[in-house]
């Protein structure tokens, strides 16, 4: 079963088309990167999966109907929707008491446990914590509770360099482990290259690109051309060009990477420049030449 | 997959290991917990109501002999008013400040989680928009009638403890405190009156949790100018006045539920012989109110499953 399975998942704001009849599957195990700019249709797609926003289409999150069986899912699923949304009057025991009192897959010891690695103390307000520590605490909520699929909403959106990097090592470290599934949206896309399994760009509702990162590493390469093989360089199509220091670094999709070789220095591009060349292209067909089959189907 | 899961479930012995991976929960009690924690006025103000009139009964008591002396030679109503009036009006004004607490808490109960985004986090758990709005309603339907009524009947038992005291302290007999003012009878009559003014007082709460599910602001604003829009749009359109009359009908909650005849010298402690529990619970108004109130409620859970941070 897929942990995700949409088809033709539609969302429309009045006439605004948040989510144009996208088809989208995630395998269990994976940690999809959804990236897209402001108003791509990110949260909107996320709020269908958690039966936040009712939706047009066909939606199955852990083979439920997120919109009915919201409660249901919610036992399996956990979301962190961004760093905000700790009510400032909580106490970190009461977030505890809480949660343990809710929740039949939350591990107080194991949150308690996250804790004493961060100087919040089980007396602490959320008012009186500092973003970073909000975050922790949410994290260490969320960590406690063994889900299967775990949703990310720009997640770090606002911390310190410190924080995000230890927000994705602890992700890594103590959480993933190969079962579950994990979805994040955010704009800090280099952070999380070395993090990903999958990725997506999706842009005015529809999905721009859908593939694995083993994908994306074999398909896409960047070559810094030496200025005499710029025209053959050309020739082969690049998908996108840009100017360093006077160098041009040329971006190519599935061109042999021997014959690349040849006309300069090869590298696989970093997400943000392959999102800077996809959503620089002009509007391509719907689903159309840069998605390729399902992420995960490829294992 | 399901087959040998349903087989399991039938062997009692089988269960054990399944309950141990789920913890068991109590979202309902702990729905209610979190907004005690979140809203401290549901205790505070009724606490806070009655520390500030034993403080003044207190004051007043020192007056107490001379005045018992005073009404010595009257009747046993004027010594019965005299005794009890501090008790009523204490009582009454404990109520008031619990109703005020209900009425503001309804207004902000959906409201203020929207506001503040903190609703992505409470749906982020495995609790039901159901469960949520129920125990959000159960607030001014259960928790604060019965704050109320546990901090009168506390409020009320020290008074008369202080009233026996500097009564005996000046050589005067505290017997008419207790006689006077009976105890097991008023507490009675004050648990009717709460429960009934509670469940009177249904629909009125399940309105104003509607309004905070659905505003994006001023609550407050629309929760008292719709219906008083219905009122005048009824008035201008069919010149008649029915939708505020069945408001005025509400907010009296004594009517149906006690038979008080103004006036008929029977002071103002109630006795349980004008208790009308029938009366109350064959009131049409009563179980009308009950509809409405359901349908508020169901609204409310409706739209809170549509509801994003504002």
């Amino acid at each position: 079963m897929s942990c995700i399975e949409a088809r033709g998942l539609r969302k429309t704001y009045g006439s605004t088309v948040a989510l144009d009849s996208i088809n989208l599957q995630v395998e269990e195990g994976r940690i999809l990167g959804l990236i897209g700019p402001n108003g791509a249709g990110k949260s909107t797609a996320l709020n269908a999966i958690l039966g936040l926003i009712p939706y047009e289409g066909e939606l199955k999150v852990l083979g439920r109907n997120p919109w009915t069986a919201r409660d249901l899912l919610m036992r399996d699923v956990c979301f962190i929707a961004d760093v905000a949304v700790l009510p400032r009057w909580l106490r970190v025991s009461q977030a505890l008491d809480y949660v343990a009192g809710v929740h039949p897959r939350f591990d107080r010891r194991k949150a308690e446990h996250f804790l004493t690695r961060t100087d919040i103390k089980t007396k602490h307000k959320v008012r009186e914590l500092s973003k970073g520590m909000v975050t922790q605490l949410h994290l260490a909520l969320v960590m406690a509770i063994d889900a299967k699929l775990l949703v990310l909403d720009e997640p770090t959106l606002g911390l310190d360099i410190l924080y995000r990097k230890q927000f994705y090592d602890s992700l890594l470290n103590d959480y993933f482990d190969r079962r579950r599934t994990i979805v994040v949206t955010t704009h800090q896309v280099e952070e999380i290259q070395q993090v990903l399994t999958d990725l997506m760009f999706i842009n005015h509702g529809r999905i721009m690109l859908n593939c694995s990162m083993e994908e994306f590493e074999s398909r896409y390469a960047e070559v810094m051309v030496t200025p005499e093989h710029v025209a053959a360089a050309r020739a082969l199509r690049p998908i996108h060009e840009r100017q360093v220091f006077g160098r041009s670094i040329l971006l190519f999709d599935r061109v042999d990477h021997q014959q690349l070789a040849a006309l300069g220095e090869v590298h696989t591009p970093s997400i943000a420049d392959l999102f800077v060349a996809v959503m620089g292209q002009p509007a391509p067909a719907p689903q159309g030449a840069a998605q390729i089959p399902v992420p995960g189907a490829a294992r | 997959m399901n087959a040998p899961a349903n087989t399991q479930a039938l062997d009692p012995q089988m269960i054990p290991p399944v309950a141990s991976t789920t913890a068991r929960t109590r979202p309902l009690y702990w729905s209610v917990r979190r907004e005690l924690w979140e809203n401290r006025s549901i205790y505070l103000a009724p606490l806070i109501a009655a520390a500030v009139m034993l403080f003044g009964f207190w004051t007043r008591a020192f007056h107490l002999p001379a005045r018992m002396r005073a009404a010595e030679a009257m009747d046993s109503v004027t010594q019965t008013n005299l005794l009890a009036t501090p008790y009523a009006f204490s009582a009454a004004l404990i109520m008031f400040a619990g109703l005020l607490v209900g009425w503001f808490y309804c207004l902000d109960a959906l409201h203020g989680e929207r506001r503040d985004r903190s609703i992505l986090f409470w749906k982020s758990l495995p609790v039901s928009d159901l469960t949520t709005v129920l125990a959000k309603f159960s607030i001014p339907l259960v928790v604060i009638p019965a704050v109320c009524f546990a901090t009168i009947v506390v409020m009320q038992f020290i008074m008369r403890v202080l009233s026996s005291i500097i009564l005996a302290t000046n050589g005067l007999s505290a017997a008419p405190v207790w006689t006077h003012v009976p105890l097991a009878e008023m507490t009675l009559v004050l648990l009717y009156g709460v429960a009934t003014m509670a469940v009177w007082y249904a629909p009125i709460y399940a309105w104003l949790l509607l309004v905070s599910a659905w505003a994006r602001r001023n609550t407050f604003l629309w929760a008292i100018f719709l219906p008083l829009a219905i009122c005048l749009v009824e008035w201008i359109v069919f010149h008649t006045g029915h939708f505020s009359k069945m408001l005025g009908e509400r907010f009296n909650s004594f009517r149906p539920a006690f038979d008080i005849v103004p006036d008929d010298g029977s002071g103002v402690i109630i006795p349980l012989s004008q208790l009308t529990p029938g009366r109350f619970l064959s009131t049409p108004g009563l179980w009308i109110g009950f509809a409405f109130a359901a349908a508020f409620l169901a609204a409310a859970i409706q739209l809170r499953r549509f509801r994003q941070p504002i």
